[in-house]
Parts: C-alpha cells; structure tokens; sequence
C-alpha cells in the first residue's frame, strides 16, 4: 500500500474531469482498505450475531439439539414474567441512582481540583484507581468490606452504638451495597472528562462574571455548568448505557440477590442463556434490553436538541 | 457580595479573600474524600497481610497484628494462579496490540478521508456502544463455538479486536490534526500506510497513551466473556480464578485481598507509566 494504488482500480469515465475524480476514487480505495479490518470483526462478530439475537428470539433453543420455531412466545413470556419486570425496575433504578450521584460528586471534586494545587497528581490519582479496578477485585472486596457479620462497615457501625445493614439478607440493603461499590468505582472517570471540560472553559468568561459581581455559586451556575452541558450529555448517556450493561460488579457480590433484588437485566438474560439454557428466551431478554437502551438515547437526544432549539 | 453596592476593586478584594478561605475548605474536602475512596483499598492491604480470621472477631484494629504472607501463599496453592497470570499477561497484550492498530486505522480513515458512506460507517460503530456484551453473548458463543474456537484465546481476543469507543476517540483526536501537514506529505509522495505510520501515528502519542491503558484495562479486567468461552482451568484469566476462589473458599478473607491486590497491579503499573500522557490524551480526544 505504501506505492501507489493500481491505476486500474477505476476506469475514468468520459465527460468527468479525470484527474480530479481518479484521486477521490483512489482514496476511496484506499479507506476502505483500511477499514476492512474493522469492518470484518464487527460485521462477523457484533451486526450478525445481532440480527442472529432477534432471528433465535423467535424459538425455543436449549443449545443442544434441534430448536422449534415459537413464533412470539418468548416475548409474551417475557411481557407476564414477574422476574424481568423486576430486573428492568432494578435496572431502572441502579441508573437512576449510581449516574446522577456520581456526576455531581464526580464534578465538585473535578471544580475544586481545577487550580494549582499541592499533590493534585497524586489526589487525582487517587480517585482515579477504583475506576481501573476489575468488576471482580471490587466486588470480591465488597462481599469483605460490606459483609453484615463480620465487614469493617457493619464492625464500624455497631462500635458507633448504631445496627449494622443487613447488606446482604435485606433487598434494600443489597442494592445499597451495590450502589455505593458503583458509585465509589464511577467517581474518578466523571472527574477526568470534567476536568478536560473545565480546562476548556476560557478564563476570561469567569473573570468578566467575576469582575460583574457574580458569586461563585452564580458564576458555577451560569457560566461552568452551562458550559459544561456537552460533557454532562456525554457522561450521562455512557452512564446509562453503563448501568444497563453492569454484569460482572452483581454477578459476583450479590448474585442478583437475595431472591431477585439485584437481579438485572443482562445478569437475568446470562443466568436464562447459560444456566437454565433456555437461549432463545435470552435472546428475548436481549433484545428488550437493546430496545430500551435505544429508545433511551434517542429521547434523551431528542430532549437535548429540544432545549438547543429553545435557546 | 450580592447585597452591597461595592466598587470593582473592593467586590474583587473582596472576593480574593472569600476565596482564599473557600480554596482551603475545598482543598481539606478533596483530602477528605480521597481519604474515604482509599479506605477500601488500605483495608484490602490489611486483610491481605493478615492472619486467617484475624479482622473478623475481636477489637477493631486498623493494623495488621503479626503481618504475614501466608494469605498470598494460600491462594496461590487453592487454584494455579500462576498460571492465571500468564494466561491473562498474554490474551492482555496480544489483545491490546490488535486493538489499539484497528482503532487507530479506523479513526484515521474516518478523521481524514471523505467518501461516500463515510457518515454511515461512523453512526453504525457508535452505535455499537449502546449494545451489551450480554445481548449478543448466545449467537456469539454459537458462532466462537462453530469455529471451533471454544478453550481458545482467539475465542477471547478476536470478537472484541474491534471497539467503537477507541474508535470514537481516535477520530476526535485526529480530527484535530491539520490536514495541510498530511496534504505535504502527500504531495511529497508519501503513500496512504507511509502518512499513517510516519505523520500521523508520531502526532498521536496522547492518544496512543489513552488507548494502551484503557485497552488493557479492559482486556485484563474483561470476566463475562471469557468465563463463557474458557471451561479449562488450564486457561483461565484471573478474573475468573479469582471469582472461582470466592466462590469455593470465600471466607478465606486474606487470601482473597491478596491475589485481589496482586491482580491489580498490573493495570495500575500500565495506568502509572502513562498518567500524565492520559490526561492530555482525553482532553485532546475531545472527551469532553
């Protein structure tokens, strides 16, 4: 490819400019050669076992032997199962709860780091670390730290004079300890991307609003925030995205438990496809699941470029 | 401040010394918080070099009684760790070479080139971002499963060589290269492959920074997938040993901090040596 490409691979047609038209072919050639390589992983492995996901929802497919054409069964199933509109509640809620609470947790750390500060490397990094921690390492530490019996939370609590949570045999306190691990891993990676946010605002717009007489609480929510809003969009979206495709956190502290309390909707779909075998009622879960996420997206958008239009 | 009818110069003084006040408020805060995010970790650190049993009774002590490496040398003898480590060390880096040349062709021919389908192509890899690895885990185990490749590092390395969101970061960057240094290059006679490697790749050093360590994070912590496609222990990640050993000795608290630390370090090693390129990669990626 470092020579040029063969002349041959577009016959220039009569009445067009030829130069012109043979170097924009030439190009065209060339990124789709290097594309392929993306192109042929992503086709083979993501778009066709997609369609593949909605093909096998249609039938009852244990992975062994043949599978029967059900037709809409899986989704009328689905629509009456108690345990997936408790996994989607759940799923609801973990987003509602980790992604607001760690964006503005996220974005006061990354306001008050935005300054020449003694040890700001190592305080970022600090913050940074549970973020590059695997879903494992944090959630065997969770079942240590917040195990009701003998974890240092509970151990702390009850030497305050206080009860321990019963983080693991109550529903609410399950997914507490589920959001809290989530939250304290979410923190580092909003403060990064709001600190390059931040970075990025000029300085004289605050020192004019300064200047003005505008608090910095004035000056916080009138010119940063506002200013901020394609990063805040950016986080909330990969955060709702994140919340519907947290696996391996839930899979190893709670189970989905006790009973489905932390039960979501891709540990739901993996515990129907992998361990009850039932692949094309996964697949079904799969599919809503996909649904919901780009209906999601798509309001929020639609939201977002409502309110643009509006100002 | 907003009350009172000041001149310029007072509000500024004013608010000069409101702010040195406030500016060591937030600064206590900020060690305060880093104090509570590292708690966990420091607890790890304890549990890991404690004896079996000893923070889970008695006084609550914050420093391990009589330090002991025992917890290490258990977990390593419960399951073949060392092996794990091998395992994961090679599926991370072969994974992460891939990874890192794909996302970077792609996010170069899409920064840089116009053709048609262009937009296309963009929108369709974005959009993979919204799909969950578990969506289409059955009809990729099928197809893994059909190639043969089950208890295969291929099975773990080849379906996620392509990712949209390393993708989505090289084309912000590179959007930011000036296309009259890549039009010299050209013009000098330079082909296609010859600018990518020679301009645009040495352009890119941030960038490249951010995609080795996010890349191998993710490789290295990745557990759903690869606890599907590999059933021999013998080729187990240490994601997975680790979920294994909390699942079949899970009260066996030093042991598991301590091959939980051991099996951090690596991606925190990787994160250290490139932190400060890091951050200018993802303000420069437009990651904002």
């Amino acid at each position: 490819m470092t020579t040029a490409a063969p002349a041959a691979v577009t016959a220039p047609v009569p009445g067009d400019p030829p130069p012109r038209r043979r170097r924009v072919s030439r190009d065209t050639v060339a990124a789709w050669g290097l594309l392929s390589p993306n192109l042929v992983v992503f086709t083979v492995f993501l778009f066709v076992p997609l369609l593949a996901t909605v093909w096998l929802s249609l039938y009852s497919s244990s992975g062994f032997g043949p599978r029967e054409f059900v037709g809409a069964d899986n989704y009328t199933e689905l629509f009456g199962d108690s345990t997936f509109w408790r996994a989607t509640a759940n799923t609801g809620l973990y987003a509602l709860l980790t992604v607001p609470v760690s964006l503005v947790i996220g974005l006061g750390i990354a306001l008050a780091m935005n300054r020449p500060l003694r040890g700001r490397g190592v305080l970022r990094a600090i913050y940074y670390v549970p973020y590059v921690i695997s879903g494992v390492v944090v959630a065997v530490a969770g079942r240590w730290i917040f195990n009701e019996n003998v974890g240092v939370v509970n151990r702390l609590l009850r030497s305050a004079g206080l009860d321990g949570v019963p983080w693991q045999s109550d529903a609410v306190g399950a997914m507490g300890s589920l959001v809290l691990i989530s939250i304290w891993t979410k923190i580092g990676f909003v403060m990064v991307v709001y600190l390059a946010g931040l970075q990025s605002i000029p300085a004289e717009y605050l020192e004019a609003a300064q200047t003005d007489g505008a608090g910095k609480w004035q000056r916080l929510r009138y010119i940063v925030v506002p200013l901020l809003k394609p990063t805040t969009i950016f986080l909330v979206v990969l955060g709702v995205i994140e919340s519907f495709q947290v696996f391996d956190i839930v899979y190893v502290l709670t189970g989905g438990g006790p009973g489905n309390a932390t039960e979501m909707l891709v540990t739901y779909a993996y515990a129907e496809g992998f361990d009850a075998r039932r692949q094309g009622y996964a697949a079904t879960i799969g599919v809503v699941t996909y649904l919901f996420i780009a209906v999601l997206t798509a309001l929020w958008y639609r939201r977002q470029r409502a309110q643009e239009a509006d100002l | 401040m907003s009350t009172a009818v000041r001149t310029s110069s007072k509000a500024r003084r004013g608010s000069a010394r409101g702010g040195a006040g406030w500016a060591s408020w937030q600064a206590v805060a900020l060690v305060v918080g880093a104090l509570v995010m590292l708690f966990p970790l420091y607890w790890m650190v304890i549990t890991a070099f404690s004896g079996q049993g000893a923070l889970t009774s008695g006084p609550l002590r914050f420093f391990p009684e009589d330090p002991t490496l025992d917890g290490f040398r258990r977990a390593f003898e419960l399951l073949p760790f060392g092996q794990f480590f091998l395992n994961s060390t090679a599926i991370a880096l072969v994974a992460m070479a891939l990874s890192v040349t794909l996302n970077l062709l792609a996010g170069y021919v899409l920064a840089k080139y116009r053709f048609r389908g262009q937009q296309v192509v963009f929108v369709m890899i974005v959009s993979t971002l919204m799909i969950p690895v578990q969506v289409v885990m059955v009809p990729q185990f099928q197809l893994v499963a059909g190639l043969g490749w089950i208890n295969s590092y291929w099975a773990v390395i080849v379906p996620r060589a392509a990712e949209a969101f390393g993708i989505f970061l090289c084309r912000q960057f590179m959007l930011g290269i000036p296309d009259e240094v890549l039009e010299a290059a050209r013009l000098d006679g330079a082909g296609h492959l010859r600018i990518f490697w020679s301009i645009v790749l040495p352009m890119s050093r941030p960038l490249i920074a951010v995609l080795v360590i996010l890349t191998f994070m993710y490789r290295w912590n990745e557990f759903a997938w690869p606890l599907i496609v590999l059933n021999d222990q013998q080729l187990f990640t240490v994601p997975i040993g680790l979920s294994f050993l909390q699942g079949e000795y899970g009260t066996d608290y030093p042991a598991l901090m301590g091959m939980a630390l051991l099996s951090t370090l690596p991606v925190l090693v990787v994160f250290a040596v490139f932190q400060r390129q890091f951050v200018e990669g993802v303000a420069r990626s437009g990651l904002r």
